[in-house]
């Protein structure tokens, strides 16, 4: 991986540069495709610490292979809102105190008390977006501000869609479709849920996270579920596509830069972490994933056609955006059963 | 042959003595690395799930209900049976069928054309087949998405020569992932055959043409029975990790319906995280192999006896 090239590439530089060396390591669990690898190097040029770093495909995924015996082996991870919540639940997080990082007071106000972390005890943000669908305006001219495009698509985009292979994601913006709340447990609504996945899934070509981008660009799909800065690297990589803010509303989603519990490098930890919340440095990131970060003063280090980014900017008129909700056991065993009637 | 035969003894009577030390290794590393295994998740299929991953040890049978069993939506009408797994299941069997079917008609020819080439020849074959396989599977999976897709080259040749006038939709079908299986597994096919085809006597065929049997004949009555214990490895070795693949299914096939391998994927590391369901369900497909191993074994042990 040039990760790795690149990696061991600094820290030969450092070494020939006489500077103080092995100050500690981290280790990294993180998103695939989600930070540039100069910024690493730049991290560990200006810390002396050695960086590894495994990548994940989904939330669930993380929570897997960290349920299933790799606490202890990272330092820190980057899951998404409701993620977070669950893994405080599950006494996976470490907290630290707003003291220990230097940079704390540059998190945006609206990102401090977060429902998911009230108070910023266990996380900071990394990213926050949306997730919506995005449609290839070579196939289909007409109206797409509505979820119906996804869920109850005009003829020409049907068996032409590919969808999210995220549970939390398809069912929140399923329930926005239908106009019920999130983790409902209301019998009729959740029948009403599961009739609609089933009616839907007629309509749909394929399921793919890693391959939303690929799908719209190749032209596999005509209309793909997806996060707005991945649609917006799938336009830019030259696909005549729009991405919608539904009427219905839509996804938001913010990622957190987490400290997990017995890390084995904690000061490495909250060294990272620091460093991410210096604006120059996310806004690093955000020019590389072209999402949004929850930082103050990032404006003047972000390349100016993210600002006019048509994904980043919700039309007037368009739906509220809405966090996905964590559910009780009751409510996502049935979801559960949703789901797997969806695949089978 | 019988010289052969005779250095072997030698040998093995030499080394007789140190038997159980030298089979130690294996041994150790097939009940390391494969029985422990096996076993911990058979004990896991008995155990209680825990909310968003992980087990409660606590002895139950829920997750062999769960699979047998439907109990409707929210888990309280009459149980009916459940049709869900078990047609997740046919349609696996079904795809790793159809690709053994597709290795074999492709495979046995070409091996059987590479068994009958001359020495100097037949191991540039044989490297040619094997050539594609230096490379990673999901790479050569995602290539063969490159090259069916709608508007990839494939599509594009058959439409330039005139033979198609619509892209042919290849892409998220199950013929698309049958092709991915059996580009992925040819080479299992071939070599055992070639082995088998390889050891075969030809005056045999010859003998047969003696005594007025046609090709057809001689190719069903005499080479097919005498190299089918190719055959049958050959179908095994393609048929059974077919069966639990997800690359293909994920990639081709679009990943709509689950296989039984991305069934047991989303019990561990997916959306549901119920892991005593994801061990039973692979239970139940090891017992399935094992069962279809096991006649296998019958009927070949009752074909040497006859």
């Amino acid at each position: 991986m040039a990760l790795k090239y690149l990696v061991s590439g600094a820290a030969a530089l450092t070494l020939f540069a006489g500077q103080a060396m092995a100050d500690g390591k981290l280790s990294i669990y993180h998103w695939f495709e989600y930070i540039p690898d100069e910024l690493l190097a730049k991290f560990e040029a200006e810390t002396g610490i050695e960086v590894t770093m495994d990548t994940y495909d989904s939330n669930e995924a993380m929570l897997a292979a960290l349920k299933a015996g790799k606490m202890g082996s990272y330092d820190v991870a980057v899951p998404g809102d409701y993620m977070v919540e669950i893994m405080i639940g599950e006494g996976m997080l470490d907290t630290f105190d707003s003291s220990e990082l230097s940079n704390f007071g540059n998190i945006e106000d609206q990102w401090v008390d977060v429902s998911f972390d009230l108070g910023r005890s266990h996380s900071i943000p990394y990213q926050w977006g949306s997730t919506s669908f995005s449609v290839n305006r070579d196939v289909y001219a007409g109206d797409i501000n509505t979820t119906s495009i996804l869920f109850d698509p005009p003829a020409e985009l049907s068996g032409k869609i590919n969808v999210l292979d995220s549970q939390g994601e398809v069912i929140a913006l399923a329930s926005l479709h239908l106009g019920i709340p999130q983790c409902s447990n209301d019998r009729d609504q959740l029948k009403a849920l599961d009739d609609l996945l089933q009616s839907a899934k007629s309509h749909w070509a394929s399921f793919g996270s890693d391959v939303a981008k690929d799908v719209l660009v190749s032209g596999d799909a005509a209309v793909g579920m997806i996060w707005n800065g991945f649609s917006s690297k799938a336009r830019e990589e030259g696909a005549n596509i729009e991405y919608s803010f539904p009427n219905e509303g839509y996804v938001v989603w913010m990622d957190n830069v987490v400290l997990l519990k017995d890390a084995p490098n904690r000061d490495s930890a909250i060294a990272f972490m620091d460093f991410l919340l210096e604006p120059e440095n996310i806004a690093a990131v955000t020019n590389y994933a072209q999402y949004t970060a929850g930082v103050k003063g990032v404006s003047e280090y972000l390349e100016p056609a993210l600002a006019v980014m048509p994904e980043n900017n919700p039309r007037d008129g368009a739906g509220a955006g809405a966090f996905v909700a964590v559910c009780d056991e009751a409510t996502q065993t049935v979801y559960d059963q949703i789901w797997t009637r969806l695949r089978s | 042959m019988a010289a052969n035969i005779g250095t072997g003894r030698a040998v093995s009577s030499t080394f007789a003595p140190l038997r159980i030390w030298l089979l130690l290794p294996g041994w150790l590393s097939i009940g390391f690395f494969l029985l422990i295994p096996v076993l911990l998740m058979l004990v896991y299929s008995f155990l209680t799930k825990e909310f968003r991953g992980g087990v409660i040890w606590e002895p139950t049978l829920a997750a062999y209900d769960q699979f047998f069993f439907d109990r409707g939506l929210f888990g309280d009408d009459p149980r009916r049976i459940e049709w869900k797994y078990i047609s997740i299941f046919w349609r696996s069997i079904w795809q790793a069928g159809g690709a053994t079917l597709l290795c074999l008609i492709i495979g046995f020819p070409t091996a059987f054309f590479i068994a009958t080439r001359p020495d100097r020849t037949k191991v540039i074959w044989l490297l040619l087949v094997t050539v594609p396989y230096w490379v990673n599977l999901l790479i050569r999976t995602v290539s063969m998405k490159f090259l069916i897709r709608d508007n990839g080259p494939m599509n594009d040749f058959l439409q330039y020569i005139g033979l198609i006038n619509e892209p042919l939709q290849l892409i998220n079908t199950n013929i698309a992932v049958q092709i991915g299986l059996f580009y992925s597994y040819l080479p299992f096919m071939v070599l055992p055959i070639f082995a088998a085809v390889e050891r075969y006597n030809f005056t045999l065929s010859e003998a047969a043409s003696d005594l007025y049997a046609d090709k057809w004949t001689i190719l069903r009555r005499i080479v097919i029975p005498v190299v089918s214990p190719g055959i049958f490895a050959g179908c095994i070795l393609v048929f059974v990790p077919s069966l639990g693949a997800f690359l293909a299914p994920d990639l081709l096939g679009g990943a709509k319906s689950f296989m039984i391998g991305s069934l047991i994927e989303e019990q561990f590391k997916g959306n549901i995280g119920n892991w005593p369901f994801g061990a039973a369900s692979s239970m139940i497909l090891l017992s399935l192999v094992l069962v279809a191993l096991f006649f296998y074994a019958r009927a070949q042990s009752q074909g040497e006896r006859a």
